[in-house]
């Protein structure tokens, strides 16, 4: 056997040196021999099939665009397990349902367009994101409608991953508010591994009554054990999630934490407001590390980021504080979506040798 | 009055992994070919004219390819005996066509009368300048930019700082590393060549961090030597691509070289270690150009560094390193994040090849850009690279110029870095191509 494997290399080796040791001697006479020529391309041919040209550089980080989008869908598993855990099971049903409409209909989407669909993951991660920000009992056909409508117009009628302009599952939750204000703004309170749901009022909401110890509203409001959308009610789920997100490079600090500050900071100038509870309670911490973080449709500069964050943070404020409804986050990230393209043309970065070449026109 | 500096380094570029794993094999000299093949352009400039045609007999070193224009360097016969042919290659720094002179050795390597100054110490600026460019010294990190032009540089550019470029950022490449430990002496006779030519007030030797070895013997050698006491080492933190000449001069000095501008413009001349050593070859030894180290690494069986005969077909070395491995589909020329794949096993050693490197790779797929900001984070250079590949997918190359795609080095930090897989480089060379056309036509 061994003998055998030894020989085959051996074989193949002299089989490939034979033509090439008459290269050297068919190439010269090229030029004058026609029946030399056909051989010499025939090699040539021949060598050009067996190597690769590529273009520099030749190698390549780990990081791709798939194992990004499964990256960021490991790290939604911490607020989707907390979701299971304070909600029961019907959250499990509506992410399966968020995730297989949107993957669904990107494949359909891209038949359509005569496209490829590539499974990289970004469909996987719409839905899961989309399912994590809906309230818990949403009926499964509006979970199905709003991931359609996500993937279908909000990603696909721009021209799918890396062309839409505002994030998609947020895209999804503003189109099912639109369509179904009631159903998308009653909450539950937490009710464990059951079925049964009890109305509640969302922490945010006019009707809310806070309870008289502050210290269990934020012992509550960190863990999650209180009414929300799926995925946003457990701080601690979330940071443990962003904090992966950080810690592997895939998300830098600067919008999560211009996001966050700004919040903290308006809330603790403006009378009345608890700026703790602000940050706490409602979508912010999710909206922050996993909504206004998305590649597409924030900034890529790091002015950018920064100047994104702080917009959100303050649309965010405004509207929870001022505006008519209870929670800002959804829409201070979709409008500062819409803002982005221009925050990344006055935000563009200052090349090596600019500096130097302002200053020799100048004196110039 | 410490030789070496403290450590510092570049705050942008791309994570690469080293891959030296030729860095402890000493540099063994490859047995003569039969056979070279000598490209009229091996450099950035002009392309010589051959002077010997079939049937010339030629000694090694003696001179076969020369022309008038000033940034230009001849070329010279690298093995004794009779040219037998010529054709068209590639020349790997523009990648344009260029005649080429073979010569079939005779086996007896005889060498041309080398001249050897008889003072050599007391040469002057002219003649020092005259003998590099007799010798045909190009830029031996890659780019092969003539050497004796960045000797003389116009009046009115006065050179306060020379930086000798021992970074070797690209990954696998060993030949730079193994010339500063085994011809560390030539190195620093060959920088104070250099010196006298330039009369800087400074003089650095730019070295990455993961040369601990190189850094500690040319510490060594310095504080030994009588001529060297002021040369000062810079250690450098390890990433990629310190070694690029304006990354170089801003890690070092903290200038910046003006867009579109040259080092000298801010006072400074950059040389690689291997020219340095060629430069003491021939001021010394009388010798030009002939031969270089080469890393030849990958997917060889036995890796090695290589001291070679410029014009060996790549076929001699990768069979002298015990062939490639089975399934290896891509040869490089440099290394691999600026280095150029070939197709031919026949395509010679040219005066800019540092390393020779074999790899399996599969074929990858571009994707869309999803605006991660990656290639932001890792530019050296501090462009948009995303930006500029969007510029130049749409054909939009005035917008692309406006955002400076020249003052791209095209290091591909960028390309490297991308999730998508965009081979940013590539639209970026595309734009500068399209710009230099569109100039041209005006």
């Amino acid at each position: 056997m061994t003998e055998e494997e030894e020989a085959t290399p051996q074989e193949e080796a002299t089989a490939e040196e034979a033509p090439k040791e008459e290269t050297p001697a068919e190439a010269a006479p090229v030029k004058e021999e026609a029946p030399a020529e056909a051989e010499a391309i025939s090699e040539a041919e021949a060598i050009r099939q067996r190597f690769l040209i590529s273009a520099a550089p030749h190698l390549k980080s780990w990081y791709s665009t798939s194992k990004i989008m499964y990256l960021v869908v490991a790290a939604l598993l911490f607020p989707t397990a907390a979701a299971v855990y304070f909600f029961g099971f019907y959250a499990l049903t509506v992410c399966a349902v968020a995730i297989v409409s949107a993957v669904a209909t990107e494949w359909a989407v891209k038949k359509l367009r005569g496209r490829p669909f590539i499974m990289d993951g970004s469909a996987v991660l719409t839905g899961l994101l989309l399912a994590l920000i809906l309230p818990p009992t949403l009926p499964l056909w509006m979970v199905a409608i709003g991931a359609i409508f996500s993937i279908a117009i909000v990603k696909e009628a721009f021209g799918g991953l890396g062309f839409n302009i505002f994030n998609p599952a947020l895209g999804g939750r503003a189109f099912l508010m639109a369509c179904w204000l009631a159903a998308t703004t009653t909450l539950v309170a937490p009710m464990g591994f059951t079925w049964d749901a009890v109305t509640t009022a969302t922490p945010l909401g006019l009707s809310f009554v806070p309870p008289a110890d502050t210290g269990t509203l934020y012992w509550n409001l960190f863990l999650g054990n209180i009414g929300g959308s799926l995925g946003e009610t457990s701080v601690l789920a979330i940071l443990i999630g962003g904090g992966i997100l950080l810690a592997v490079g895939i998300i830098s600090w600067h919008i999560p934490v211009t996001y966050i500050g700004t919040v903290a900071l308006l809330t603790l100038i403006w009378p009345g407001q608890d700026p703790l509870f602000h940050v706490m309670a409602g979508g912010v911490m999710l909206g922050a590390f996993f909504m206004a973080t998305d590649y597409v449709t924030s900034p890529i500069t790091i002015k950018g980021k920064i100047i994104f964050g702080i917009g959100c943070g303050l649309v965010t404020v405004i509207v929870r504080i001022l505006g008519g409804m209870p929670e800002g986050v959804c829409f201070s990230i979709l409008l500062m979506n819409a803002l982005t393209p221009l925050i990344d043309r006055y935000t563009m970065t200052k090349t090596l040798g600019l500096k130097s070449l302002k200053r020799a026109s100048s004196e110039g | 009055m410490d030789i070496r500096l403290k450590l510092t380094g570049a705050r942008r570029g791309a994570k690469v992994p080293e891959s030296k794993i030729t860095a402890g094999s000493p540099i063994e000299p490859l047995p003569l070919p039969e056979k070279v093949i000598i490209p009229m352009q091996q450099h950035i400039g002009a392309e010589n004219a051959p002077l010997a045609s079939r049937g010339t007999e030629v000694l090694t070193g003696q001179k076969i390819g020369e022309s008038e224009k000033f940034i230009s360097a001849p070329v010279h016969a690298t093995l004794s005996g009779e040219i037998s042919g010529g054709s068209v290659v590639i020349n790997p720094p523009t990648g344009e066509l260029t005649k080429t002179l073979a010569i079939t050795s005779d086996g007896a390597d005889k060498w041309v009368e080398l001249t050897i100054a008889k003072d050599p110490k007391s040469l002057s600026v002219k003649k020092i300048i005259e003998m590099v460019k007799e010798a045909g010294i190009v830029g031996m990190g890659g780019a092969a930019f003539p050497t004796h032009v960045k000797l003389q540089p116009p009046k009115d550019k006065k050179i306060d700082s020379v930086i000798l470029n021992g970074c070797e950022c690209e990954p696998f490449v060993t030949a730079d590393h193994r010339i500063m430990l085994e011809y560390g002496e030539q190195v620093l006779s060959g920088l104070n060549i250099i010196r006298k030519a330039l009369a800087p007030q400074n003089v650095y030797i730019g070295i990455e961090d993961n040369k601990e070895d190189a850094i500690e013997h040319l510490e060594e050698l310095i504080s030994k030597s009588d001529f060297a006491r002021d040369f000062k080492i810079v250690p450098l933190k390890s990433q990629y691509p310190t070694g690029a000449e304006k990354t170089l001069i801003e890690v070092i000095l903290g200038r910046e070289v003006p867009i579109g501008g040259l080092p000298m413009d801010v006072g400074v001349v950059v040389q690689n270690v291997g020219t340095a050593k060629a430069i003491h070859d021939t001021i010394f030894e009388g010798k030009p150009l002939v031969e270089r180290v080469v890393t030849v690494t990958g997917a060889v069986k036995q890796p090695k560094n290589l001291l070679v005969r410029i014009g060996t077909p790549l076929r001699n070395l990768i069979e002298y390193c015990g062939g490639m491995e089975e399934g290896a589909n891509e040869i490089i020329l440099g290394g691999p994040m600026m280095g150029i794949a070939h197709f031919d096993l026949d395509f010679p050693v040219t005066k800019g090849t540092s390393c020779v490197l074999v790899r399996e790779s599969a074929p990858v797929k571009e994707q869309e850009c999803i605006s991660c900001g990656r290639c932001l984070g890792v530019c050296p250079m501090r462009l948009m690279p995303t930006l500029l590949t969007k510029y130049a997918k749409t054909g939009r190359y005035d917008a692309a110029e406006e955002a400076y795609v020249n003052n791209c080095v095209e290091c591909g930090s960028c390309a490297y870095a991308c999730p998508a897989r965009i081979p940013i480089v590539q639209y970026i060379k595309v734009a500068k191509k399209e710009l230099v056309k569109r100039k041209a036509n005006k």
